[in-house]
């Protein structure tokens, strides 16, 4: 298990140094800083603004000053937020975006997990259908189409919940969770009923039911702990996946979370705000994918010891 | 008895013909392609001609604006139907590009085994560690934004999947006989490659590579709608639905149209894949 941990954490760092290469030359190599916008401004000051951002030295000193940063969790400065630090930002959005992530994927697991299991205790009974349909619809459909069309009947026809915004507190958290939980509950029922129909026909769950014991304890002991591995497996995508949503999510709901940060900074060419979220983004989905794999190798030794 | 003399691939086009599921998905699709290649030149103007006597008309069905217009009086329908067209050939082509260069990558590693294979899946597995909504978005800024760009960054981000499929299958295709006796008599491995392995990849390749369409259509929407990717006057129809959601409590059809188009397409789309990969490993299931 020391081992396996060993490997998957050096090959998280590689993924993650890879990363800030990456990230980092892209945003110079992309055409147009992030003062080629603004009005003419005086070479005077236009040499005042790239020493201030140390945009006058050479790239890889940029490079190095901004690796040494990272080390110290500093991010640097924002481009076009004056006065704000990229940490600051990322700071204020970041509760937001967890607390809208952590929801979603909470309530996927238990939902998914849920339609899943009954789908495949009674196939092609009622339940089944019914989850068959979340998963056509959930995967089908986009979040931008479902988000505004959910946001039209629950908030502006039956005026249930708020559109959008934050002034209603948790209420205008609840729209956001469900349309971000929707293409994941569909994704994980289709894999847990799949995975949970080919288990149920493995020898040793036969060979628990011929030794007499109850249908409950080989449904908890038996079936789930194999049944569940794929969809364990999935957490880690799921982290990407609740990344991107929530990317989305925060536009349609005009949350003020760092999805949206991110695509604005995008847009307006922050640079070193772009390249502070993506590296938290990657930092969070190569955590999570170690998550997962030690959760596997922890319950299923093929995965630890292959 | 008379199934006897079938070839795989018409055993396969059988089984898939049974799938009605599938073959409806088929003409729907198929039907929403021609409609929106063609479409367009019944109309007399084009969707980016501004009607100045019909601005927000409403969807009445009458000729010729038969879904109405938007605010700058262009005709919704066919600005649907012109951004279908975007939206359409960047998947089918995005999918291809990526499949063949992912097919082509898997291949090589695979056949070549050793360091060569390990250098070259170490590189696919960082990339595979990125967030790939956040690559395309970087990518897309790099290219400098624009059609292309949004094409070349979706393509780069997406062929990771089919290199990882093809190489599997090539590695076991690399210690078979006939790839033995062909390098026996002296193919070069590149001859190998093309002739032999890619060949018989192509049914894993027809597999996944169909569920390679909807996802691209699905990201280029999703960059579009995010202001990223397609740009006004251009239609597509992730901006299409961006305006629809900003006129959404008054009108609508502007959110409604291409929303519907575009599920239409991603359903059929995936129960096309569900249908091919149902006929090409029945094992599967």
């Amino acid at each position: 298990m020391g081992r396996f941990l060993a490997r998957r954490l050096w090959e998280g760092g590689l993924t993650l140094a890879a990363l800030v290469t990456l990230t980092f030359f892209v945003m110079r190599l992309a055409p147009g800083g992030p003062f080629s916008k603004n009005r003419k401004i005086s070479p005077e000051v236009l040499a005042n603004i790239q020493e201030r951002f140390h945009l006058d030295e050479p790239v890889w000193q940029q490079f190095a000053r901004y690796v040494w940063g990272l080390m110290h969790l500093d991010f640097g400065p924002s481009t076009r937020f004056r006065d704000y630090s990229v940490g600051d930002i990322i700071a204020s959005g970041l509760p937001w975006s967890l607390t809208i992530g952590f929801w979603a994927i909470l309530i996927a697991a238990l939902v998914g997990v849920g339609l899943g299991m009954a789908g495949a205790m009674r196939r092609n009974g009622a339940t089944d259908l019914v989850a068959g349909l979340v998963g056509v619809i959930g995967i089908a459909v986009p979040i931008f189409v479902i988000g505004p069309l959910f946001q039209v009947i629950f908030a502006l026809r039956l005026n249930w919940l708020p559109v959008g915004g934050t002034d209603a507190g948790w209420r205008a958290l609840i729209l956001p969770v469900i349309v971000l939980a929707l293409p994941n509950i569909a994704y994980i029922s289709r894999l847990t009923r799949t995975s949970m129909i080919e288990t149920l026909r493995e020898n040793h769950v036969r060979t628990a039911r011929a030794k007499g014991i109850g249908a409950r304890r080989v449904l908890t002991g038996h079936v789930l702990t194999g049944a569940l591995l794929p969809v364990i497996a999935y957490l880690g995508p799921a982290t990407a996946a609740i990344i991107t949503g929530s990317i989305l999510i925060e536009t349609v709901f005009a949350l003020p979370g760092i999805g949206r940060h991110f695509v604005d900074a995008a847009l307006n060419r922050d640079y070193p705000l772009v390249m502070g979220i993506t590296l938290l983004y990657g930092a969070l989905v190569i955590l999570f994918n170690i998550l997962t794999d030690l959760v596997r190798g922890w319950l299923d030794p093929r995965v630890r010891n292959g | 008895m008379a199934d006897k003399h079938l070839s795989t691939t018409q055993l396969q086009f059988r089984r898939f013909a049974k799938n009605r599921l599938a073959m409806a998905s088929v003409f729907v699709l198929l039907a929403i392609v021609l409609i929106c290649f063609l479409g367009p030149y019944a109309f007399p103007f084009t969707g980016e001609d501004a009607d100045f006597d019909h601005i927000s008309a409403p969807a009445e069905f009458i000729w010729p604006h038969l879904f109405g217009t938007d605010d700058y009086g262009r005709d919704l329908l066919v600005r649907v139907l012109e951004g279908g067209q975007v939206s359409l050939a960047i998947g089918f082509l995005g999918a291809l590009s990526a499949g063949v260069i992912g097919v082509l990558y898997g291949a090589i590693a695979g056949y070549a085994g050793g360091r060569t294979d390990g250098l070259m899946m170490r590189t696919v597995e960082i990339l595979y560690g990125f967030p790939y909504v956040i690559l395309v978005i970087l990518l897309s800024l790099l290219f400098g934004g624009g059609t292309l760009a949004l094409f070349a960054a979706i393509v780069f981000t997406l062929w990771l999947t089919p290199a990882v499929i093809v190489r599997a299958q090539a590695q076991s295709l690399a210690r078979r006989e006939f790839v033995e006796a062909a390098r026996a008599g002296g193919m070069t491995p590149a001859r190998i490659v093309v002739g032999h392995i890619v060949p018989n990849c192509v049914s894993v390749v027809i597999v996944y590579g169909s569920l390679l369409v909807p996802e691209v259509i699905l990201s280029e929407s999703f960059l579009s709608f995010l202001g990223i990717g397609i740009k006004e006057p251009q239609a597509s129809w992730g901006n299409l639905i961006q305006a629809g959601t900003a006129a959404m409590d008054t009108d609508l059809r502007l959110l409604l149209l291409p929303g519907g188009f575009l599920v239409a397409v991603l359903l059929s789309l995936n129960f096309i894949a569900d249908g091919l990969r149902d006929a090409f490993d029945p094992n599967d299931r």
